[in-house]
């Protein structure tokens, strides 16, 4: 599987990332010899061994359904870039409204 | 689409949000209405470092839903990452099921409305546990838009319900909205209330048309947006017609273009394409890691499944087989939610008549809330007291249009039916008093007299006013009774 | 005895005794700290003021016998990824760099219940991504033992703020050897808790299945004192282990005789420095005098291991920094220019619709503006793995391979007691050396990633130095929860050498 600079563009628009042209080319370089130093997992064969998410066999981590108090909105709204007194704001939302 | 036979086929996403008093994954509260920003916290605002804990009423929750739905239940369920950017999700990911959902493959049954022939069965694909984002509000000033975010909705408990596409027409799909909806209130699971945003639908159409070529399908479109369950039925109906008219223009199917996205405009009543495409969807999908499995014994599901209250389909049949009601009847009941349904059992345990109670409620009781805006719970008459006014009415003590006026005073102060009666001055006349009045009446107007023996006997109806209005506590069967007993006995010698 | 050169136990004694207040060992703390810093960078705050009113406070708990634990009024200080409520948190990032948590980590939150003195705020590389502490966007950390090396990373202001003696323990996290990496590259004590220990609430994630908070002292026991202060359930954490705390610091004193040591075969293979070699050969020879069996033990699948963690983490990035969009906090874009220049694309593109929204442009070029190159390329690795025809080959693969490195663990666990081997390959390299090839710095994590992927524990030792002067930094490793066999096996070794003795000669 050998990575595009196309695939690094369709990437870094998923990952919401401005990569200028020369960064592009740096990215698709790095990305393509990582990856191709990743690739030696798939020498391994692994068909019969279940995938491991979690190191800890932990289950059944269930918190009760009891109120505890928020922050005042004051705190809540405090790190946000752009705000008003009660909301946080953002450019339009285009492209319909859902 | 007159050319060919089609039919509409339909599957519809449900989300409802749970009862819980906190959110999924934090304690905030869940209460509708706050001011905006109100109910977070560092979880639920995605802030740096913070991490979720599963709601236990949650699971139980959404676990009761999934058990009436007739899913299967498998041993263990994860949560997974839904990768997207939005303003509204603050963490960039909707902790969501993929692979292993808490339950899968049940059913539904819609109940035939005429009560004839058999359910009709919508198959359940799936229902996962999932949170919910927050709120985007579009601001328009001063000459560039801002959306204005309000996060306390950010991390609610949602329950999605993905049906198999086995509606086939909008009045089903709207058929099967009501029943889930039904359904999930007698859980007591979820409010399921849709100006609140507490039940929500998506529904992906299209339709089979039958050519001379064979069957062909049109391409399938996701609509969103819509707001109560008429909304989704015209929604559907407009987009069946749509695809229709589309094929024939471009006789374009399935698999030739993309899914769609539209969004149904309630104004215009019409569905509407997205302005902007965004890049084909790719959600990336990974276990939480922030999260740890659960896992539910069978004998869990089996307690789970033990401990379901009667369930609207049940009910349905209970009425009419214990209570004899016609299924028409014990569906209208139903329909009203599981307390009016108490109510009206309690009605018949008190010693009411079942189809005079049942009238009742479907009349008196339910104009009642409606008009006064109250639940069957805040109905200031208990059955009791409904059951004894009944059994007056049965005992012919009272007749109707007087019972009608006890019931709307007992509403009115919450009196008895005894206190009710005496402040309206209703008392049984005595036999003796009722037959003076009779004969008095006779004497007074001769020619009703001669009518009836002439024999029109509706002239009575003129005597039976007149009674009523020397005292209005005459039951008018018995005035006419009585009054038909002493004309007949004058013509004997 | 200077006051800064007094561990984290000596210094309990000494406060237990009031031979020392809290607040003379935190002004000590302070001087040193004014004395290097400018040299060394292991800073990106210091609460000075803050640091002495608190030690103030410890002082008057004390003198009405109030002490809230042993440790109270030691100085400490903390990676700036872990939360501080009202004071910034940076992550050493631009994207952070304003940012001001409502709310304390839980191993925050521990520390300040038993009193210690919350010196400052270290460097680390941005996000915890790195092994230099060169991908920092707010300071540069020296090492302590010669500036013109890295001090490793990506915890390097808290090793390097141990070894220079500006404090006497530090806390710092470790994703795939972020704890003791630096701790190996500065000649100080790292230890990373199995996964599930130490409560990861409060501490700003890198990769989720892999992060765990740990100490950076000089000595293994100080490492006892601070993990079974900072360890145990934490009702905020579901991944956060329910078992108790055993007192890890009343139970070093065992005897070695028998301990079965594994010698990790794969760690001493082609690559490996030679003095670091010589130096992890002799500290097994002090181990061996000290009555341990030592048994050789292979871990067949280690070699994968970069390969793995660098998908595995990475995936778990790409998702945990989203959050990073210039939206509810953080850095965001000059919004009034990014309007203008994209009216502008508009009126000169072919296809208009095809240029971002407003929104889209805002998150990218926030992120891209505040975000660094190495955080951005892991992103980018990240979501290239996750994404629709890749996931399979690239991060299912890693979670199975992972399967693997388990495996090899719990095999070796079962014939030895605790494994044995070299931290790094090699000592601290030079500023700038590896910056051009991140494959090479991402190498040096070779010995150290598979503990994080098996979720066990692990303790570097200082263990030698160089010719050149450089300390070398032994590796021991447990099966999960064994941190008590560790820190005793640690603690022995250090009572039978000095190397945690030396102290770097600062201008």
């Amino acid at each position: 599987m050998s990575l595009t600079r196309q695939d690094v563009e369709k990437v870094s628009l998923l990952a919401r990332l401005q990569l200028p042209p020369a960064q592009l080319d740096a990215m698709t370089v790095h990305l393509a010899r990582i990856v191709a130093y990743v690739e030696q997992l798939q020498e391994l064969d692994t068909r019969d061994v279940p995938p491991l998410a979690h190191a800890l066999d932990l289950e059944n981590v269930l918190a009760d359904d009891t109120l505890a108090p928020s922050l005042d909105r004051e705190e809540a709204l405090r790190n946000a870039p752009k705000r008003d007194v009660e909301c946080y704001r953002v450019p339009a939302v285009l492209g319909g409204d859902f | 689409m007159s050319a060919a036979a089609f039919t509409t086929v339909i599957g519809l996403e449900v989300h409802v949000q749970l009862k819980t008093r906190t959110k999924l994954f934090c304690r905030c509260s869940t209460q509708f209405g706050a001011p905006p920003n109100t109910q977070t916290c560092e979880v639920c605002l995605g802030l740096p470092g913070s991490l979720p804990v599963m709601n236990r009423r949650a699971v139980e929750l959404a676990l009761r839903a999934a058990v009436a739905l007739h899913c299967d239940i498998p041993t263990l369920t994860k949560w997974d990452r839904k990768n997207y950017y939005y303003p509204d999700l603050p963490k960039g990911y909707q902790i969501s099921q993929y692979d292993l959902p808490l339950s899968r493959d049940g059913y539904l049954d819609l109940p035939d409305p005429q009560g004839a022939g058999t359910p009709r069965r919508v198959r359940i694909l799936r229902a996962h546990l999932e949170e919910d984002a927050g709120k985007s509000m579009h601001d328009e000033v001063a000459g560039h838009a801002d959306s204005r975010i309000d996060l306390n909705r950010a991390g609610t408990p949602l329950l999605e319900i993905v049906t198999q596409p086995d509606l086939r027409s909008p009045t089903e799909a709207r058929f099967f909205l009501n029943e889930l909806k039904l359904l999930l209130s007698y859980l007591d699971v979820s409010d399921c209330n849709m100006q609140e945003g507490s039940l929500r639908v998506d529904a992906n159409v299209n339709l089979h048309l039958d050519t001379p070529r064979g069957r062909v399908a049109t391409p399938i479109v996701e609509i969103k947006n819509m707001n109560s369950f008429r909304a989704v039925e015209r929604a559907l109906a407009y987009e069946a017609q749509r695809q229709g008219d589309e094929w024939r223009t471009t006789g374009r199917t399935l698999g030739e273009v993309p899914k769609q996205t539209r969004g149904w405009d309630d104004q215009a009543q019409v569905t509407r394409g997205q302005r902007h495409k965004e890049e084909s969807s790719d959600y990336r999908y990974f276990p939480e890691p922030d999260l740890v499995p659960v896992t539910v014994r069978p004998e869990e599901v089996a307690a789970v499944r033990a401990a379901l209250t009667a369930l609207p389909a049940t009910r349905r049949a209970q009425l009419v087989a214990h209570h004899g009601l016609d299924p028409y009847d014990a569906d209208v009941l139903v329909n009203q939610g599981p307390a009016l349904v108490d109510y009206f059992e309690q009605t018949v345990a008190c010693g009411a008549d079942a189809r005079r109670a049942s009238n009742w409620l479907q009349q008196d009781v339910l104009r009642t809330l409606n008009e006064r805006g109250l639940t069957i719970q805040q109905l200031p008459v208990p059955a009791a007291g409904l059951a004894e006014l009944l059994r007056s009415v049965a005992a012919g003590e009272l007749e109707t249009t007087r019972a009608r006026q006890v019931f709307q005073r007992m509403v009115e102060t919450g009196a008895t039916v005894a206190a009710a009666r005496q402040a309206l001055g209703i008392v049984q006349v005595a036999s003796e008093d009722l037959l003076e009045l009779c004969r008095t009446l006779l004497a007074e107007h001769p020619h009703i007299v001669r009518d009836v023996r002439g024999g029109k006997t509706q002239a009575l109806g003129a005597l039976i006013g007149k009674a009523r209005q020397r005292n209005p506590n005459v039951d008018p069967a018995r005035v006419k009774a009585i009054c038909s007993e002493l004309i007949a006995a004058a013509d004997t010698p | 005895m200077r006051l800064i050169h007094l561990t984290v136990a000596q210094l309990r004694d000494a406060l237990a005794a009031g031979h020392v207040s809290a607040r003379d060992v935190t002004q000590a703390c302070l001087d040193e700290i004014r004395r290097v810093e400018a040299s060394i960078g292991a800073y990106l705050a210091v609460d000075e003021a803050g640091a002495l009113a608190q030690a103030a406070e410890s002082d008057g708990r004390r003198a009405a016998g109030r002490a809230r634990s042993p440790l109270d009024g030691v100085p400490i200080a903390l990676k700036d990824n872990l939360c501080t409520r009202g004071q910034a948190t940076t992550c050493s990032s631009r994207m952070l760099a304003q940012f001001v948590p409502p709310y304390d980590a839980t191993v925050v939150q521990k520390l300040r219940a038993a009193g210690l003195v919350l010196l400052g705020k270290t460097n680390l590389d941005e996000f915890a991504m790195g092994g230099s502490t060169e991908n920092a966007a707010l300071g540069t950390t020296r090492n302590p033992w010669d500036l013109r090396r890295v001090p490793g990373g990506s915890s390097g202001g808290s090793a390097a703020a141990v070894a220079a003696r500006t404090v006497p323990g530090a806390i710092g996290s470790d994703t795939g050897g972020s704890i003791r990496q630096p701790a190996a590259y500065c000649g100080i004590v790292g230890l990373k808790p199995t996964y599930g220990r130490v409560s990861r609430y409060g501490l700003i994630a890198f990769a989720s299945s892999l992060d765990q908070v740990g100490p950076m002292t000089r000595t293994a026991e100080d490492a006892a004192l601070l993990l079974e202060l900072i360890a145990g359930p934490d009702p905020r954490d579901a991944t956060c282990a329910l078992r108790p705390v055993p007192a890890y610091s009343q139970t070093l004193d065992q005897d070695l005789a028998g301990l079965r040591l594994g010698v990790v075969r794969e760690h001493f293979e082609a690559g490996l420095d030679d003095a670091v070699r010589q130096a992890v050969q002799s500290a097994l020879e002090v181990f061996r005098s000290l009555g341990a069996t030592i048994h050789d033990v292979s871990l067949p699948h280690s070699r994968y291991g970069i390969a793995t963690y660098y998908l595995i983490a990475s995936c778990e990035a790409s998702s945990n920094l989203a959050r990073y969009d210039g939206v509810h906090f953080g850095y965001r874009t000059d919004e009034s220019a990014l309007l203008r220049a994209l009216a502008e694309e508009r009126g000169s593109a072919a296809a208009p619709d095809e240029v971002d929204t407003p929104l889209v442009r805002l998150y990218r070029q926030s992120r891209s503006e505040a975000l660094g190159a190495e955080v951005q390329r892991r992103i980018m690795l990240g979501t290239y793995a996750l994404s629709a025809g890749y996931y399979e080959a690239y991060y299912l693969q890693a979670l199975r391979v992972r399967r693997l490195i388990r495996s090899d663990f719990d095999r070796a666990f079962g014939e030895v007691d605790l494994l044995l081997g070299p931290t790094t390959p090699s000592p601290a390299f030079c500023a700038g050396e590896k910056l051009a090839d991140p494959l090479s710095m991402y190498l040096e994590d070779l010995y150290t990633v598979t503990a994080n992927l098996a979720g066990i524990a692990g303790l570097a030792l200082p263990c030698g130095f160089t010719r050149g002067g450089l300390p070398v930094g032994l590796q021991l490793l447990a099966p999960p929860f064994e941190e008590a066999r560790l820190l005793a096996a640690g603690h022995r070794y250090q009572q039978r050498t000095d190397w945690h003795t030396h102290v770097p000669e600062l201008p």
